[in-house]
């Protein structure tokens, strides 16, 4: 990937060295940019919406990977629009069977490529939010249990976008959706978000980690560490989509990048049981003002940010150490 | 050297997946399979074969783990019964539909409710429309000789589709018999290494079950259909094949004592054995055809077997609720549309009730009134207790 001459301030090293220079003044940052390969193993034209934040977590993650990987992919958006027969996206061997059992299959090719003796080939399972936290839980919960060596990736968009932004237990309070949309007497999803990451590390894996869209390098070094740690890994990568948060395509990463700054996404792994904070915003921004930039939030009142702000504030407390 | 013992169905079935060199089993315990796959965890405790052995969460995850095993070019087994085979209802589809030379034993056994763990055909009858091979035997010998013939089936250039093979759960799965077990040789011989046309391999990458729009499903299910004739074919070809090796061979059917017979009783696994049993009794002039291959279906040669019979009176243990009988009476009678049988059926041994000699002779009984142009009873439920009702 070409350094791009003008690196905006926002993209400070502080998510990858911990250092408050500029990201481009960072010599760990720019050894990781140098090192990120300019092949697209996830080619462009798929089908994919202007903005899409889901298919910037697929790319990343295969810059990463390089080409000698199989990946297993649930049902939903990014398996739609990228294989459309008889054209596909993929550049590296992809498998979809269906919407559960991503992590199942990866196990059977894992398997596979050890019965048969294949040594090297990285094991890749994909799935959305809705394929992970519920549908697919059980199976995801059953492959990192068994230890399989694989990455399991949940890029989380929050809702079932691919059938039209229905509820999943991956929802935020207060969000609108299909079905959970909100009305004279309802002020849209009643619970919280599902902490997918934590009941994941649960399993006592060898390294779990949240992730966003927004911040690449953060993610890439993520799946980087998963890919290289023997045994199961889990990311969880928050990435936006523009139809089902009604944000503008341009602002696709802007919003995801509020999402972090606000508190709503703390980014963090957890290595051998060892947790570690990958970035703190310098300033925390107010829930509100990631809200107001979203369609599916816009309907809620005071009441309701506050109820949000605070389910934020705690876990930031509880995280930072601080208000 | 071939080794004659005595042992469980089960553990026939064990070690057919040890001579056949399977490289990835996966697979979740349930009465009456679970003794298939204790038998193989054994096997690979004490290093009589090496094979990855997932131990999944569920059936669904057993069949998925499969697919993906097999997709990447690995032989690959497992087994279920009943709720277990119904939970993987949707996987099913997607094996054959990606068109992976899978294999399974399927324990039969009821379908809940009630729940119940004994031995009747709804389960897999339940998938005959999921594009799997389906084989029904009637011994732990016929088990053993039929899972090695479904991967040379299933493997075959022009076939490759997933083989279920079918066996009594209890009766069969349970039962100790005496079984011939072959030499891993002449395995060998039979069954050449899997070599998959498109396995996922980094050195050169293909997309799998991509997304079919209208424009093409139909002719993904049309080529599924084509490669079923395929399947009827090469079994034939992979029984003869087997007889030639070991001696032994059962074809696509069983024929007995059917020499102009004009009653003839239909049946599929291990029922077969008391309904010979009872034509011996009574010396009655009645044939059996026991349908080995269920799918694909020789209609063909099912036809002209039956082509001097007059009454045929199907015995299943399966019944479509809604539609008054069974399905295999159902598809008979389709494959004797035009011609002068008459097709009697007689829904038993429903739960793992049994069917007894006496049911036997009641339903050839039935069959030889109707010969004689008495009025008879469409469908009979063989044992049922009516007072219960």
């Amino acid at each position: 990937m070409k350094v791009a001459a003008d690196i905006p301030s926002y993209v400070r090293c502080r998510h990858v060295c911990g250092a408050s220079l500029a990201a481009t003044r960072c010599f760990k940052f720019r050894k990781l940019v140098k090192e990120v390969s300019d092949e697209e193993l996830f080619a462009s034209g798929h089908r994919g919406c202007a903005g899409c934040g889901c298919t910037v977590a697929m790319r990343l993650a295969l810059k990463v990977a390089g080409r000698n990987v199989i990946v297993t992919h649930a049902t939903g958006c990014m398996e739609v629009i990228s294989s459309p027969y008889p054209e596909t996206a993929w550049r590296v061997p992809w498998i979809h069977v269906a919407f559960e059992n991503s992590a199942a299959v990866a196990s059977g090719v894992e398997a596979a490529l050890r019965a048969l003796g294949k040594k090297g080939i990285k094991v890749i399972a994909f799935g959305g939010d809705g394929g992970t936290v519920d549908i697919g839980f059980q199976a995801l919960s059953g492959a990192l249990e068994r230890g399989h060596d694989f990455v399991y990736i949940c890029y989380d968009n929050e809702a079932y976008m691919n059938t039209g932004i229905q509820r999943s237990g991956a929802t935020p309070y207060g969000a609108a959706t299909t079905t959970s949309p909100a009305g004279r007497v309802s002020f849209g999803n009643r619970t919280f978000k599902k902490d997918m990451p934590r009941i994941a590390a649960a399993h006592g894996i060898p390294y779990v980690a949240t992730a966003s869209v927004a911040f690449p390098l953060d993610y890439m070094e993520k799946v980087r560490k998963a890919l290289s740690i023997e045994g199961p890994a889990y990311v969880h990568v928050h990435a936006s989509c523009t139809p089902g948060w009604g944000i503008a395509s341009e602002k696709s990463i802007e919003v995801a990048r509020l999402a972090v700054d606000s508190g709503m996404w703390i980014l963090y792994e957890i290595e051998h049981g060892k947790a570690r904070v990958t970035y703190k915003p310098t300033v925390k921004r107010p829930v509100k003002e990631y809200l107001r930039m979203q369609k599916r939030f816009r309907h809620l009142s005071d009441e309701h940010i506050a109820v949000l702000q605070r389910y934020v504030d705690e876990r930031w407390k509880e995280v930072f150490g601080e208000d | 050297m071939p080794r004659r013992d005595v042992m469980h169905g089960s553990r026939a079935v064990a070690e057919a997946v040890r001579l056949c060199d399977v490289k990835v089993v996966a697979a979740y315990p349930i009465t009456p399979q679970t003794h298939i796959v204790e038998d193989i965890a054994e096997m690979l405790a004490n290093g009589e074969f090496d094979a990855e052995y997932i131990m999944v969460e569920s059936e669904h995850s057993a069949m998925s783990a499969c697919i993906g095993a097999s997709a990447t070019g690995a032989r690959t087994f497992t087994a279920t019964a009943s709720q277990g085979l119904a939970l993987m209802h949707e996987v099913l589809w997607i094996a054959s539909g990606m068109r992976l030379p899978i294999v399974m034993v399927n324990a039969n056994r009821a379908l809940s409710a009630p729940i119940n763990i004994w031995n009747d055909q709804s389960d897999s009858i339940a998938e005959r429309d999921s594009g799997w091979v389906q084989i029904y035997v009637e011994t732990a010998q016929e088990a053993l000789d039929s899972v090695i013939q479904a991967y040379r089936i299933a493997e075959h250039e022009d076939v490759l589709l997933p083989v279920m093979v079918c066996m009594d759960g209890f009766v069969l799965t349970h039962t100790v018999e005496p079984v011939e077990v072959p030499d891993k040789e002449q395995v060998a011989e039979y069954l050449p290494e899997l070599r998959l046309p498109h396995v996922l391999d980094p050195e050169k990458p293909v997309t799998m079950g991509a997304l079919g729009d209208p424009n093409y499903y139909m002719e993904c299910r049309k080529q599924q259909e084509i490669a079923m004739e395929h399947a009827l074919r090469h079994a034939e070809q992979a029984d003869e094949e087997f007889r030639g090796i070991f001696g032994r061979g059962y074809g696509l059917f069983e024929e007995y004592n059917m020499q102009d017979a004009e009653v003839v009783l239909v049946t599929m696994g291990s029922v077969a054995g008391t309904v010979k049993e009872t034509i011996d009794m009574l010396g009655a002039d009645v044939g059996l055809l026991r349908l080995r291959l269920f799918r694909p279906f020789p209609k063909e040669a099912v036809r002209r077997a039956l082509s001097e019979a007059k009454v045929v009176n199907v015995i299943e243990k399966d019944v479509s609720v809604g539609f008054g009988e069974g399905a295999l009476m159902t598809e008979l009678k389709s494959v004797l549309y035009g011609s002068d049988v008459r097709v009697l059926g007689t829904v038993a041994g429903l739960g793992g009730r049994d069917i007894t000699t006496e049911h036997v002779r009641q339903a050839i009984e039935r069959a030889e009134r109707a010969l004689r142009g008495e009025k008879v009873e469409e469908v009979a439920w063989a044992g049922l207790k009516e007072e219960a009702l």
